[in-house]
């Protein structure tokens, strides 16, 4: 797939710094990030860990606030939202995939899911066919009554991706996302994330891995909180 | 979202911890229980109590004779026939009904070897309305009786049971009260043990004038008892004898008094008093129990918010408002103590259904409502600083948490 420089940002960031602690002791997570993404680009962060990567992430997220610059989300400055208003961004227009998994335990496959349609208040019976519509989507429809600690790794990856999908976000955000995956889980879940991207997601993804990353089609690095478009790699034949 | 998604998670994250959840409402349940329990004790007391003064006779006022304090500088005047007189006054003490002076004197009644100690009443007729004793067969005095001295009497259910054996009925038999012969011409109804301020059970009732003759001579009263038109003319009634009593003892300050009124009314007023503040003392211990529950309240869900910190991330990160995240830890809490509370009423009911001696413990329908309101407010002030500690983490700050 290409990228038309007609296709709108999606995400689009200018100035961006974020600074832990103060005065002498003050950490430079982020240096003065420029960085957009486009509708439909599949875009891999990659860097060393310590280089700011996450910190981009849970900005990106709108899980943490930038120390300066300005974040659009979907053409919206996220600096100008409330804290509810917030929760209201991260439920309709990101979808979250963690390294760590991250569902709620004791608590079936197809409740995770629904989780996020919970918030953004949809009835009963729209969200159990939106959850399980997802579910089919990572080929888990018959697993929907089990429980995190009932499901392998790739499995509950993949219920988390369809957690991640179900509200329909503008936006994919993955850290790490097969960073806690057997070498057989982490083709599992990249080939759904290939299929995502076909089929016209927005993701981007952060990884330390470089195998990981050629999935992508684009490759930026983050170094020392300064961001660089990786050298543009040759046309891969899907 | 909707308020039933904040009650399933909440039932949900209650369910998960069980034992701890029935822990903490334990706390609750035993406060809620204590509240209802102790104040049904005292509204069982006080019912207990009221109605053994609604059996010393709803408008009956007694009269006795006391010794003024040493500042009065008289041993002060004993009660008289004269001073009874002028109660009946119908000018000076309209709202008197009837007054009946009372001469008692401790004997023995003996009937062949049969023997019972007794307390010998002398009275008029009208003691029997006045003091609310109750015939049980036979017939009581009449004035024509007092008129003439007659010697006859009534025996009270112990005495006649201990002269003539249990349940017996002795009219018209001879009894010896200190050696001198009375016919019996009736018995009263049983009483029951502690009905009133003496046993009537253990009186025998006489004219006053065969009583006089016979066994004390004509001196001073014992007391004097007096039936006030109704209920509600009984404090008017108090007012007027002692009124009249102060002019004819010549008092004029009434902590000298050389006698004392009493009356169901004040004796009522007096215990009344006593009780609430009884009451209310068991309450507070009850609800320093409350407030032990609710702080362990606020400890629990301080730990399951401490201990839930990555799942609040979660949450946060997948959209959940601070709203949410408050409503479903206010709700815990309250399903907690709200829960606790109807728990706490059922034990204290089953707690009420065991009989204490005399009396049993009535439960105080506003104590119910008051206990079931007071465990859901516990549950509202105890969740709010945990559940406001919960929607107010930053997200990023509850996901990195391990």
């Amino acid at each position: 797939m290409t990228v038309d420089a007609q296709v709108p940002h999606v995400l689009d960031v200018r100035g961006l710094s974020k600074v832990y602690g103060e005065g002498e002791t003050a950490v430079h997570a982020l240096r003065d990030v420029d960085f957009s993404v486009r509708r439909g680009e599949y875009v891999a962060v990659i860097g060393q860990s310590g280089s700011g990567k996450s910190t981009l992430l849970n900005v990106l997220g709108c899980l943490d606030a930038p120390t300066s610059g300005r974040y659009f989300l979907e053409g919206l400055d996220v600096a100008q939202l409330d804290e509810r208003q917030q929760s209201v961004m991260r439920n309709r227009q990101i979808g979250f995939v963690f390294q760590a998994f991250n569902l709620i335990p004791r608590t079936s496959a197809l409740a995770n899911v629904e989780l996020p349609l919970i918030y953004a208040g949809l009835g009963r019976r729209r969200r159990r066919e939106r959850a399980l519509a997802a579910l089919e989507l990572v080929g888990l429809h018959g697993r929907s009554d089990h429980r995190p600690n009932e499901l392998s790794g790739g499995q509950q990856q993949r219920v988390a991706v369809a957690r991640a999908l179900v509200t329909g976000p503008a936006l994919l955000l993955a850290d790490e996302p097969t960073g806690n995956l057997d070498s057989e889980s982490t083709t599992d879940v990249l080939a759904l994330f290939d299929g995502l991207h076909r089929s016209g997601r927005t993701i981007v993804l952060i990884t330390h891995d470089d195998e990981v990353a050629a999935r992508a089609e684009r490759v930026v690095v983050v170094r020392d909180g300064r961001l660089t478009e990786a050298s543009p790699r040759r046309a891969r034949a899907w | 979202m909707s308020p039933v998604e904040i009650v399933r998670f909440a039932v949900r994250g209650l369910i998960a911890n069980r034992l701890r959840s029935l822990l903490t409402m334990l706390g609750i349940i035993i406060g809620i229980a204590a509240v209802i329990l102790l104040t049904a004790l005292g509204n069982g007391a006080s019912q207990f109590i009221q109605g053994q003064i609604a059996g010393l006779g709803a408008n009956s006022i007694t009269i006795i004779p006391r010794q003024p304090p040493d500042s009065a500088g008289t041993d002060g005047r004993p009660l008289s026939a004269a001073d009874a007189r002028a109660l009946a006054d119908p000018q000076g003490a309209p709202d008197v009904a009837s007054v009946s002076p009372v001469v008692t004197v401790p004997a023995s009644v003996d009937a062949g070897r049969a023997s019972s100690d007794a307390t010998v009443i002398g009275s008029t007729p009208t003691y029997f309305s006045g003091a609310n004793v109750q015939l049980g067969s036979g017939r009581v005095y009449t004035e024509a009786d007092v008129e003439a001295g007659r010697k006859v009497l009534i025996l009270g259910r112990t005495v006649a049971d201990d002269l003539f054996g249990a349940g017996s009925n002795p009219l018209e038999r001879d009894v010896l009260v200190r050696g001198v012969p009375f016919r019996v011409v009736g018995v009263l109804a049983p009483a029951g043990e502690g009905q009133g301020l003496s046993n009537p059970d253990e009186n025998v009732l006489a004219p006053i004038t065969a009583v006089q003759g016979s066994l004390t001579g004509f001196g001073d009263l014992g007391q004097i008892v007096v039936q006030a038109r109704s209920t509600e003319a009984q404090a008017a009634a108090e007012s007027e004898i002692n009124s009249i009593l102060d002019r004819r003892h010549g008092i004029d300050d009434p902590e000298l008094r050389d006698f004392q009124v009493i009356s169901a009314r004040q004796l009522a007023d007096v215990l009344d008093q006593t009780l609430s503040a009884f009451t209310l003392l068991l309450a507070a211990i009850a609800a320093i129990s409350l407030v032990v529950g609710g702080i362990g309240i606020t400890n629990i869900m301080l730990v399951s918010v401490t201990e839930r910190t990555r799942e609040i991330g979660i949450r946060k990160a997948l959209g959940a408002p601070p709203s949410a995240i408050l409503g479903q830890f206010l709700v815990e809490s309250i399903i907690l103590s709200l829960v606790g509370g109807v728990l706490g009423v059922a034990v204290g009911f089953a707690g009420t259904l065991v009989p204490l001696g005399d009396f049993r413990p009535v439960v105080l329908p506003a104590a119910v409502v008051a206990a079931v309101g007071v465990s859901a407010g516990i549950g509202i002030f105890f969740g709010a600083y945990p559940a406001r500690r919960a929607a107010r983490l930053r997200p990023i700050d509850a996901l990195r948490r391990e």
